[in-house]
């Protein structure tokens, strides 16, 4: 990283740790009771000696999130795909798409259980895959057809095919549009894995350990819970972005670079 | 090819809209000889980048047939007969100034090691050997037209098509353009069929102008040009160049009967 770059980082840390530092501040001060907000030290510490606990139960739980994701992804984009090429199809169940989209999915979380094991992955695989499907397959549809008229008239002057067209023009215009989703839908593998084990699960899943703990005043160690999913859905969320610089790293955004 | 074979053959086409009934051609006939240059322009509306469309295969004519090459136009655009080159440069912006250059080169099945050799040809062609690795918007509009200009004569076309290329462009970077255009024609040696809103660059850079007027799009009339060649900046302070610029004046005048806006607006609509 060049020195510039590390400076444009400064604002961001010095808030973070001002942020961190107030919070501390602001127990001590106000005298605030543990079980409502533990301290900034004791979370790191609970995060350190509980973590042969919490980490391999963030890496059950980050395993659904993923698993979700990848599967609720592809069939996003699958869809928009075969929405794309067929208009008829796109009619029918475009408006349906955008409607369901503005359905609280989340709340579907009980009746997966039921649908799937609710002791097994599979069920908030289940949830993650749904959250993440939608928004993918709405913004892939749309930048498959936001393809430049120009540059199809250019490609039909070369006498070029639909598949052809389909491959060089419509596909590399929707890849920005599909890593948008796929950032947003790496925010939501998290969420629904997570939230969906508050609803029950095997017992070494972050969800039901933090659930459980908060249940019987653990509360350092449910916080050092949400410390790991917080880490882990961001990891989750850069290795969508570290991809996205790779494959579409002509899309504005990345134009200084 | 035998020189008095046409490139393109233009006979008896027209090209109604259905959208408003709108005529945007009528009964033309136009021929271009190999290496001709020959500028459309007329008023909007005439109907002069349909025509080029319709050249071009790329939009049907209700009436009438287009040779291109002793062929039907289909056919021409199928075997790449020729390239074309728009307004906007029309560059894909996820491929670097050389990958735009070999985009029809790849189209065409050229393996990798002719296709960068083509590609440094043309860069050199259009001074642009230092921006290969460039892409499209790390470039200047007039710099991004060069590249259109090189992708489009990049598999050596007998024939190229220009929707207003530089329209868009200030003054001093077309003048130039025009120079570095009539540079490579005459290099490649092929036949351009040249669309302009601009009296004077229509003049500058052909040996015909063919000029349109609307209402229903027709040829208005044909002026030969005379001047020698090749052309230099100095061409532009000629007598005879004043001369000829005015008399497409007044053929436009004559004949391009000024439309109400709200029917160029629906001829444009119609047009797209």
């Amino acid at each position: 990283m060049s020195p510039r770059r590390s400076l444009e980082w400064l604002p961001a840390i010095v808030v973070f740790v001002s942020a961190i530092a107030i919070w501390d501040l602001a127990i001590r001060a106000f005298n605030i009771q543990q079980f409502l907000l533990p301290t900034p030290g004791a979370i790191i510490s609970s995060f350190w000696t509980e973590r042969h606990t919490l980490w391999p139960a963030g890496w059950y739980t980050f395993k659904e999130a993923l698993g979700g994701f990848v599967v609720g992804s592809l069939l996003g984009m699958a869809t928009a795909t075969v929405i794309g090429r067929f208009k008829v199809i796109g009619v029918a169940i475009l408006p349906l798409a955008i409607a369901a989209n503005a359905v609280p999915i989340i709340a579907f979380a009980p009746i997966f259980d039921v649908w799937f094991n609710p002791l097994s992955p599979h069920s908030k695989m289940a949830i993650a895959g749904v959250l993440c499907f939608l928004p993918v397959m709405v913004n892939t549809l749309r930048g498959l057809q936001s393809a430049s008229p120009r540059q199809i008239e250019l490609m039909r002057s070369y006498a070029s095919s639909d598949l052809e067209i389909w491959r060089r023009v419509r596909v590399p215009t929707a890849l920005p549009f599909v890593f948008t989703a796929l950032k947003v839908a790496s925010v939501l593998a998290m969420i629904g894995a997570i939230v969906g084990e508050y609803f029950g699960g095997s017992f070494n899943a972050l969800g039901v350990l933090i659930n459980s703990d908060a249940n019987i005043f653990n509360f350092e160690r449910a916080w050092a819970g949400i410390l790991v999913a917080s880490l882990l859905g961001l990891a989750l969320y850069a290795a969508v972005v570290a991809t996205e610089r790779v494959v579409v790293n002509w899309a504005p955004e990345y134009r200084d670079s | 090819m035998s020189t008095h074979e046409p490139v393109v053959r233009v006979e008896g086409v027209s090209k109604i809209f259905p959208r408003g009934n709108v005529v945007a051609l009528q009964d033309i006939d136009l021929t271009l000889a190999p290496q001709e240059f020959v500028s459309l322009i007329g008023p909007s509306g005439c109907g002069k980048s349909t025509l080029l469309r319709v050249i071009g295969d790329l939009i049907d004519p209700t009436a009438g047939t287009v040779t291109i090459n002793g062929k039907p136009a289909r056919q021409a655009r199928s075997d790449h007969d020729y390239g074309i080159v728009f307004q906007d440069a029309v560059l894909f912006e996820w491929r670097t100034v050389s990958k735009n250059i070999a985009l029809p080169l790849e189209l065409l099945g050229w393996d990798r090691a002719r296709r960068k050799a083509r590609v440094e040809e043309m860069l050199e062609l259009v001074e642009l050997q230092q921006f290969g690795d460039h892409h499209p918007w790390q470039l200047s509009g007039g710099m991004q037209q060069r590249v259109a200009i090189a992708r489009a004569f990049a598999f050596e076309p007998a024939l190229l098509l220009m929707d207003e290329p530089f329209g868009a462009l200030d003054e001093m970077t077309r003048e130039r353009l025009n120079l570095e255009l009539l540079a490579i024609w005459q290099h490649l040696a092929s036949t351009v069929v040249f669309v302009t809103h601009s009296i004077s660059e229509a003049v500058f850079l052909s040996t015909r102008v063919v000029v349109m007027s609307p209402r229903p799009g027709r040829i208005a009339g044909l002026v030969e040009i005379d001047l020698p060649s090749p052309r230099t900046a100095e061409t532009r302070e000629e007598p005879r160049f004043f001369e000829l610029v005015t008399q497409v004046r007044e053929l436009l005048r004559l004949r391009g009967e000024h439309l109400l806006p709200e029917e160029e607006q629906l001829l444009r609509e119609a047009a797209e």
